[in-house]
């Protein structure tokens, strides 16, 4: 069989997977992406390349994503609806599989009033299910969004998109998966999980579903690196569940970056004991030289 | 209703400089809003008094955005508009362009920020209801319309941002797709959310002009 990406085959021989998310420079130096995917290789099946992630200017995915693939590593393009309408996100998209990107990460993005321009004029053209779909089509029926016949090569890619089990509100969050894959998603990569418990819930119930057999599922996980980011994620991101336990246990000891690691090991080790979970997303805020250590000590294997 | 908001009086005072100024109010939409009734015309008349600038007359359009009635209102103002070099309007943005366009020899100054299409809630309490798409989903969320009340117009949401149920980008409201989910759960409908919503049509709001 033909697979359109390294990590589509990985998740296709059943192999549990790793990925692992760059984010791009604020500025046009391609040797941060470098040496941040040095640090990486050999640790991870693919990585995310974020697209102005936080509403942030940054370099964008699509050139993050070639000079990975310059390196002969494999990207997994970011796209958010924030700053592009459905031409934009249609023209990158062709522009990105023309280059060589096979994995495409679907997202509706951080509104632009939490990044570094909250003057800016959001788009919004289309959500996240919305671009889902418009690629599907475009790869799948060779049509644009208008109907308009695509007169090329169809974009190749490997569709994917977020899943949130600790969104508000909890009881459609399935099912909001559910319509993410009919939308045309084929993996998953989660929001971190901190709360194991309820992130078995949720598991529990897509496999209720059946919809683990649809998807892949990759589980976010994101070290703390300190007691402040522990604090930023309990208290002040939406859609993150650090509970009670764990944010006292990283308090009240002396390393917490050492503590914050461990729970992530811990947290891994879990997860791959978990029915329905098929790989690692591995979302290291500044601190992506922890990602080696953390994969080597928790026993996941990469094909390199 | 059209939601407008009062520029602060130094930045109103900064526009008109020491110029004679006619004023102009709306008995509609700006009167509810407290930004260009009666009452807040005359408040501004007597500050800009206080501070030397000359106000020839003040008047309050029924409305503001009806060309004809301005014209005809505006005829028994005909010389103390005469008289002034700057027209401060009081009223939304339609009701400044409806006077800028009947006296083109005079400068026209915006006295408000026109804000939203909205609802009054409570007495002073608007929220924004409507962001004139040009073709109407409501009937799809319940009544509840996620193109103007979701920051990212998100036809097939909620997005994950919500935090006990209130919107991430404007924590002083609820989620609008929380509401949506309540609403068609109480209507026994919540199976409709399943669909996949299509990208809007944007080109319905591309109308210009309509005549009947």
């Amino acid at each position: 069989m033909d697979y359109r990406s390294n990590l589509e085959k990985c998740l296709a021989e059943g192999r549990f997977v790793v990925t692992a998310e760059i984010g791009p420079p604020k500025g046009s130096d391609a040797l941060k992406i470098r040496d941040k995917a040095l640090l990486l290789e050999g640790y991870a099946d693919a990585f995310n390349i974020t697209d102005n992630q936080t509403a942030v200017v940054r370099m964008s995915s699509l050139a993050g994503s070639v000079i990975l693939l310059q390196m002969e590593l494999e990207p997994i393009m970011q796209m958010t609806c924030r700053d592009r309408n459905r031409i934009g996100l249609q023209s990158d998209l062709l522009g990105a599989t023309a280059l060589g990107v096979r994995n495409v990460l679907c997202l509706t993005g951080d509104h632009q009033s939490f990044g570094n321009h909250p003057a800016a004029k959001g788009v919004f053209d289309l959500d996240s299910i919305q671009l889902l779909q418009v690629i599907k089509n475009m790869r799948d029926a060779g049509i644009f969004q208008s109907g308009d016949p695509l007169r090329a090569a169809r974009p190749c890619v490997f569709l994917g998109a977020a899943a949130n089990p600790y969104a508000d509100p909890y009881e459609i969050q399935v099912e909001r998966l559910g319509k993410k894959i009919d939308a045309g998603a084929e993996f998953i990569q989660t929001q971190s999980v901190y709360n194991i418990e309820k992130f078995s819930r949720w598991i529990d119930e897509v496999r209720s579903h059946g919809l683990d057999k649809k998807v892949h599922i990759l589980a976010g996980v994101t070290p703390l690196k300190s007691v402040k980011m522990a604090e930023r994620m309990k208290f002040h991101v939406p859609g993150t569940d650090v509970p009670d336990t764990m944010y006292e246990r990283i308090k009240h000891v002396s390393d917490p970056a050492k503590e914050g690691y461990q729970i992530a090991l811990d947290t891994i080790q879990e997860l791959k004991q978990l029915q329905g979970i098929h790989g690692i997303h591995i979302t290291a805020l500044f601190w992506e030289e922890i990602i080696p250590a953390l994969v080597k000590e928790s026993g996941l294997q990469i094909r390199t | 209703m059209i939601i407008t908001k009062q520029k602060n009086f130094p930045k109103i005072l900064s526009c008109i400089g020491s110029k004679p100024v006619f004023l102009i109010g709306c008995n509609q939409c700006a009167t509810i809003c407290h930004t260009g009734g009666k009452d807040e015309v005359l408040a501004v008349k007597q500050a800009l008094e206080t501070k030397q600038v000359p106000v020839t007359g003040w008047a309050i359009l029924d409305p503001a955005c009806h060309l004809l009635n301005d014209k005809r209102m505006l005829k028994d103002h005909a010389e103390a508009l005469h008289n002034a070099e700057k027209i401060l309007v009081l009223a939304c943005g339609n009701g400044v362009q409806a006077i800028a366009e009947i006296n083109p020899e005079k400068e026209v100054i915006a006295g408000t920020d026109t804000l939203f299409l909205g609802e009054i809630s409570h007495l002073n309490e608007f929220h924004k209801r409507c962001v004139l798409c040009g073709e109407c989903l409501l009937d799809l969320f319940g009544g509840l319309c996620p193109v103007s009340q979701c920051p990212k117009s998100m036809l097939n949401g909620p997005c994950g941002g919500a935090f006990q149920g209130n919107c991430e980008v404007s924590p002083q409201i609820q989620c609008v797709w929380v509401r949506i989910i309540e609403e068609l759960k109480k209507r026994g409908t919540l199976q409709a959310l399943s669909i996949i919503q299509q990208p809007k049509d944007w080109s319905k709001s591309g109308e210009m002009n309509r005549r009947i």
